[in-house]
């Protein structure tokens, strides 16, 4: 992944170091994340990032082209400031191709994906997805889902999704 | 390159997901994923696919001189090489500890259960024998190695021929394959190991981790059978504590394991034996070209809230025999339709990225407008072709020059009117230009 300004990542948190996190986004460095773009935290109050080194929040990326990608914490950074624990999701890797076809307008898989469950999917442009759904079973089919759909054309999807729809 | 470091919360998901008795692709705690093997052109070569795990093997010969102290007994020379292709993580001088151990398995296996009669290989005793060489390749690195390694070396030296050799007192003549058929090497059985995957201190027990499930896993624990359930190699690694009846179950569960796979061992190579008798095609011409139609198509995938599971690849491919997935006489049945889409779709993706990119265009704007907030997941606008060249350094006052057109006028547009060298960008890098100023305008 080539880090570009003004993209929405998700990074895996790695270290602390003085008053950033060092941030995994797959590029060729870590990225930094200051502790104050977290909601609610100040600098008396730093954010309880509870289970350091891997935990992961989604972070609007601001990158320079030369220095290290320098992230501002904008959008919301779950799983850190408000102490959320979160359960039944996965993290998968995808091609960018695909990443660019599922955050088209109209994207239609997920629109049909939307209708068999209640989920939750966030796409960084560094190729990750989280999905989260209410059961772990709904979590895994659905990442399944995601990942066969990639090669898949429409007729085929139909038929999974009015499979997957009747069961 | 550094491994991608496990996030707490899918190493949370992973375990629960155990807990649970699922597993990320659907499989049973014993099922192994399925096994592929296909043969080359030369005798000796062959690549075992575990999955998404490829390792390609090759057994060559070498007359030598033999070791001092064994003067009647052949040589046997086992490498495994963990390719840089096979894992980001994976780099010339770093992998040394996997690889010391991977190897160090593979020979205990191999050498130590004696499967091959080394007796056999010697030709001049004291002076003259051969040296068996198995050069193992890890292609690509999904889990396991260790399984597809051993499956690898044991159906290569199955299928390996080696020259005719004939001794008449003292003279030894070394027969080229044009003037004796190469003959098949002795062996006496087919170790295989299997590998059991422990989590949570040993409660939780898979066959076959895939990559994912061994980066979570608590240890490992690798039994070498064969067919008639002798066990060759045992190792347990990772320091859990294991009770002597999981131990013992463990070695159940291998022993069928590997009855299985030495049967499909078996029929792939009397197909691959068949197919070079009759004078057919063979090697991994053949097979390859068949993958690549097949590289497209996923595996199972566990669906449906009721715990019955439904397999993606049903819907795929028809007509594909599911257990013995073997390689060169037997085709992929793909219904025409379907092949022809697995090579069509990636064309057409070429186009539908064009034409999405141009939607995009259109969208782009209106898009600026709308506020964030509308959208949940990850705005696009910036996305697409803003990576695709990250070192464009356009200053404000030159995008303001520039003037909406029509996509495809735009290339000649921007030549004329930027002073700077992007002149000599393709015409592609436009739409972002466009868009850039949209940006700014608003």
């Amino acid at each position: 992944y080539v880090p570009v300004k003004g993209d929405h990542v998700i990074g895996i948190v790695t270290a602390k170091s003085g008053d950033i996190f060092k941030v995994d986004v797959g590029g060729s460095e870590p990225a930094s994340l200051s502790y104050l773009a977290f909601e609610g935290a100040t600098k008396r109050n730093r954010p309880n990032v509870q289970v350091m080194i891997g935990n992961f929040g989604f972070k609007k990326g601001k990158t320079s082209k030369y220095s290290e990608g320098y992230l501002n914490g904008s959008s919301c950074c779950f799983s850190s400031g408000t102490g959320v624990t979160l359960y039944h999701f996965i993290k998968i890797s995808f091609s960018f191709l695909f990443l660019t076809r599922l955050l088209a307008p109209d994207c239609e898989i997920l629109q049909e994906v939307g209708k068999l469950y209640p989920l939750e999917i966030v796409f960084g442009m560094n190729g990750r997805i989280w999905v989260k759904a209410k059961t772990i079973q709904q979590t895994l089919i659905l990442a399944n889902i995601l990942e066969a759909c990639e090669h898949m054309t429409a007729d085929q999807r139909k038929q999974i999704f009015s499979r997957l729809a009747e069961s | 390159m550094k491994e991608t470091p496990l996030s707490n919360c899918e190493r949370r998901f992973l375990l629960r997901a155990i807990e649970e008795r699922k597993r990320l692709d659907g499989r049973q705690t014993y099922d192994y994923r399925s096994i592929r093997i296909s043969f080359g052109t030369d005798y000796g070569c062959c690549v075992v696919e575990l999955g998404k795990t490829r390792v390609l093997g090759q057994v060559s010969c070498e007359l030598v001189s033999p070791k001092l102290n064994r003067a009647t007994e052949g040589i046997l020379f086992f490498n495994l090489e963990l390719s840089q292709m096979a894992a980001p993580a994976f780099e010339p001088g770093r992998q040394s500890d996997l690889l010391v151990k991977l190897n160090r398995l593979l020979e205990r296996c191999l050498r130590n259960s004696k499967c091959i009669d080394t007796e056999s290989l010697c030709v001049v005793a004291g002076e003259k024998v051969w040296q068996i060489r198995v050069d193992l390749h890890l292609l690509n690195h999904d889990g396991n190695i260790i399984d597809a390694a051993s499956i690898a070396a044991i159906v290569a030296l199955c299928h390996f021929r080696r020259p005719d050799v004939s001794v008449q007192g003292d003279e030894v003549t070394l027969y080229t394959p044009e003037e004796r058929d190469p003959v098949p090497l002795s062996i006496h059985h087919m170790p295989i190991c299997v590998s059991f995957a422990f989590f949570q201190q040993g409660t939780f027990l898979l066959v076959d981790p895939s990559e994912r499930e061994e980066r979570v896993m608590d240890g490992l624990l690798v039994i070498a059978v064969n067919k008639h359930r002798e066990i060759c190699t045992i190792q347990s690694s990772g320091g859990i504590m294991l009770l002597n009846e999981q131990v013992l179950r463990c070695s159940k569960i291998a022993g069928v394991k590997v009855a299985e796979i030495t049967e499909l061992i078996q029929k792939a190579l009397e197909n691959d034996q068949k197919v070079r008798k009759e004078g057919g095609k063979f090697g991994f011409a053949e097979s390859i070209a068949k993958q690549r139609i097949t590289a497209f198509r996923m595996e199972k995938a566990p669906v449906d809230t009721s715990d019955v599971e439904e397999k993606a690849e049903e819907v795929l491919a028809a007509a594909d025999p599911p257990p013995d997935l073997l390689s060169v006489s037997k085709p992929v049945l793909w219904t025409p339709g379907t092949a022809q889409i697995g090579e069509g779709v990636e064309n057409s993706w070429g186009d539908l990225e064009d034409s999405e990119k141009e939607d995009e265009d259109e969208g782009g704007s209106d898009e600026a407008i709308i506020l964030d907030g509308v959208r949940t997941d990850v705005g696009m606008e910036v996305s697409n072709t803003g990576s695709q060249e990250a070192p464009i350094v356009l200053s404000d006052s030159e995008e303001e020059e520039t003037i909406i057109l029509e996509p495809d006028k735009n290339p000649k547009k921007t030549r004329t009117q930027t002073i700077s060298a992007k002149q000599e960008k393709a015409p592609s890098t436009t739409p972002v230009k466009k868009r850039r100023k949209k940006r700014t305008a608003n």
